[in-house]
């Protein structure tokens, strides 16, 4: 299947300011996106990460390397509405993406924009807040709601506009723990029942660890890109860019080396602790023996 | 406290006059006006004192709204009655040193105070029965034909609804960055004017800093989604004028006929 999204050779630099030389945020990264992948961006801050995220629909272009979003160089300026119906993105602040005073008029925002007749538009509208699970609160202000409420209200503006792709920046770097599971399992429902591609630019290393695919980001250089478990296996080159890793990853990798023979790909809580307890049957066998 | 501020002075509901097409209510609350100046004559005025006292009732808003909504314009209502009182030429009543007062100067003043607090209730009861943002819809959608001209309809009504969205939140951030300078012990509640003045410029520059970031963050989150101004724009809400909306322009225009025919045959009271 051709990638949705597919960046070549791509750099990025802010253009230089009297007596400051230009700032270089990417540098030569290529990447592929195919249809239907989740895939975690991972870096710390000033990474290049959210700067990655904003030539996926053209907010950004290129300084060098082409960006193509289902096949469309995001240069051409005729298909820039082409290009941003078909990726959309979901910024971290929620209180700062949306515009309307009521939920539904917002979610209705962009099919406004797009021309589109009005009945559909309601039919539309109601389908994204269905599949956000918000059409409850289609009447209310988005003031009332909580934090990661919003986010699926800005998640659902996004869907309405039938996306192949959402992208996603840090989208809970600003909610509590309650509103990071909500928009979380928001996200993951709608890569899996809808079948859109998500980009999940993160700093949490959980969130990454749900995804099918992990790219880490350092420097405005890709530096790494495979499935969780063959990404968090390189724990140094990980905690050199100042990137943690899962809590349970860091514990096996701790115990690997004070010798412990524990499996290098663990990720998950549950995985860690059956490591553990088959870790402390064999040495009590052991210690019988 | 701050967090008590509503916006506009919407009072919700379902009556009559709620669901009106906000276009046809904004254009009767004109009429209205009209009907209130062209009354000349007491039994002209009494038609548009009727008329507030059918929507009140209509409307179900309290009818201590009234007297809210006069509360802030007195001031005026006071000046000006005292002007007509001691300043119109007449048939004398009482003098005193340089203050007179005539029999046509009362009564100018009586009329003169009742069509005004009678304008205040009656444009008040279009804010308290129309949410801001169907105002918002309904003027964008009247003054439509002035984009032919060139002026900016679509992005006022874009703003105005943007500013509507954004007070909230800006009220709270007041709230958080007082509360942040009360910790650092700012003293924002004593001295006088000047010193209170002066205690909140360390409030206002972190909230204009993070209302332009907000605002550069709004602006890319319209341009994903599409936003290139009013151009070719559709809406999700379409506004329909029915029976309700033609029920109650045909009321007002029977006023506004009964104020006519009362100015061209009731006689002169004066």
């Amino acid at each position: 299947m051709n990638p949705i999204i597919s960046a070549k050779d791509v750099t990025f630099a802010y253009p230089a300011y009297e007596g400051e030389a230009s700032q270089t945020v990417l540098d030569d990264i290529s990447i592929d996106i195919r249809p239907g992948e989740f895939v975690a961006v991972l870096g710390h801050n000033g990474s290049g990460k959210s700067t990655l995220a904003k030539h996926f629909n053209a907010i950004l272009l290129p300084s060098g390397g082409t960006v193509w979003v289902a096949g469309i160089d995001t240069r051409i300026e005729d298909k820039i509405y082409d290009i941003r119906q078909t990726v959309g993105m979901v910024f971290q602040n929620p209180d700062n993406q949306l515009v309307a005073t009521i939920v539904e008029e917002d979610v209705a925002f962009a099919l406004e924009n797009l021309g589109v007749p009005p009945a559909e538009i309601r039919a539309r509208v109601d389908d994204a807040l269905k599949s956000v699970g918000m059409y409850e609160y289609r009447e209310h202000a988005p003031h009332q709601l909580s934090g990661g409420q919003k986010q699926r209200i800005a998640i659902a503006g996004v869907i309405a506009m039938r996306p192949r792709c959402i992208v996603l920046d840090e989208p809970t770097a600003m909610l509590d723990p309650r509103g990071r599971e909500e928009v979380l399992a928001t996200i993951r429902g709608l890569n899996r029942e809808h079948g859109i591609t998500v980009v999940l630019i993160t700093h949490y290393m959980d969130e990454a660890a749900l995804c099918d695919r992990v790219v880490v980001v350092d420097n405005g250089r890709m530096l790494l890109d495979g499935v969780p478990k063959e990404v968090f296996s390189h724990v140094t080159i990980l905690k050199e860019v100042g990137l943690d890793v899962p809590q349970v990853t860091e514990l096996a990798y701790g115990l690997r080396c004070a010798g412990y023979p524990v499996p290098e790909d663990i990720i998950f809580e549950e995985e860690c602790v059956d490591a553990i307890a088959a870790l402390l049957e064999g040495r009590h066998v052991d210690h019988k023996n | 406290m701050l967090k008590d501020i509503t916006i506009g002075q919407y009072f919700p509901g379902k009556s009559v006059l709620h669901r009106l097409d906000p276009r046809v209510k904004i254009i009767l609350t004109f009429l209205y006006i009209v009907v209130l100046f062209a009354a000349s004559n007491p039994l002209g005025l009494l038609i548009g004192i009727f008329f507030l006292i059918v929507a009140y009732g209509v409307s179900r808003v309290p009818p201590r709204m009234i007297l809210k909504s006069l509360k802030p314009v007195l001031p005026i209502i006071l000046f000006t009655t005292l002007l007509n009182v001691f300043f119109i030429e007449g048939e004398i009543l009482w003098h005193w040193a340089f203050l007179t007062i005539t029999k046509e100067g009362v009564a100018t003043a009586v009329i003169m105070s009742v069509r005004i607090a009678c304008l205040i209730a009656g444009t008040s009861l279009l804010t308290y029965t129309t949410s801001p943002i169907a105002l918002t819809d309904g003027l964008e959608r009247l003054m439509g034909p002035l984009k032919k001209i060139r002026f900016p309809v679509h992005e006022l009504a874009m703003m105005m609804t943007i500013a509507l969205r954004f007070i909230p939140t800006l009220i709270e951030e007041t709230d958080k960055i007082m509360s942040a300078q009360k910790a650092r012990g700012a003293d924002m509640e004593s001295g006088g004017l000047m010193q209170r003045a002066k205690a909140l410029v360390p409030v206002l520059i972190p909230l204009f800093v993070s209302a332009f970031r907000r605002a550069d963050e709004l602006a890319m989150a319209m341009e994903c989604r599409c936003y290139r101004g009013g151009e070719g724009r559709t809406r999700m809400k379409q506004l329909h004028v029915g029976g309700v909306d033609a029920v109650c322009t045909l009321f007002v225009l029977l006023c506004l006929a009964g104020v006519i025919a009362v100015n061209l045959y009731a006689p002169p009271l004066f």
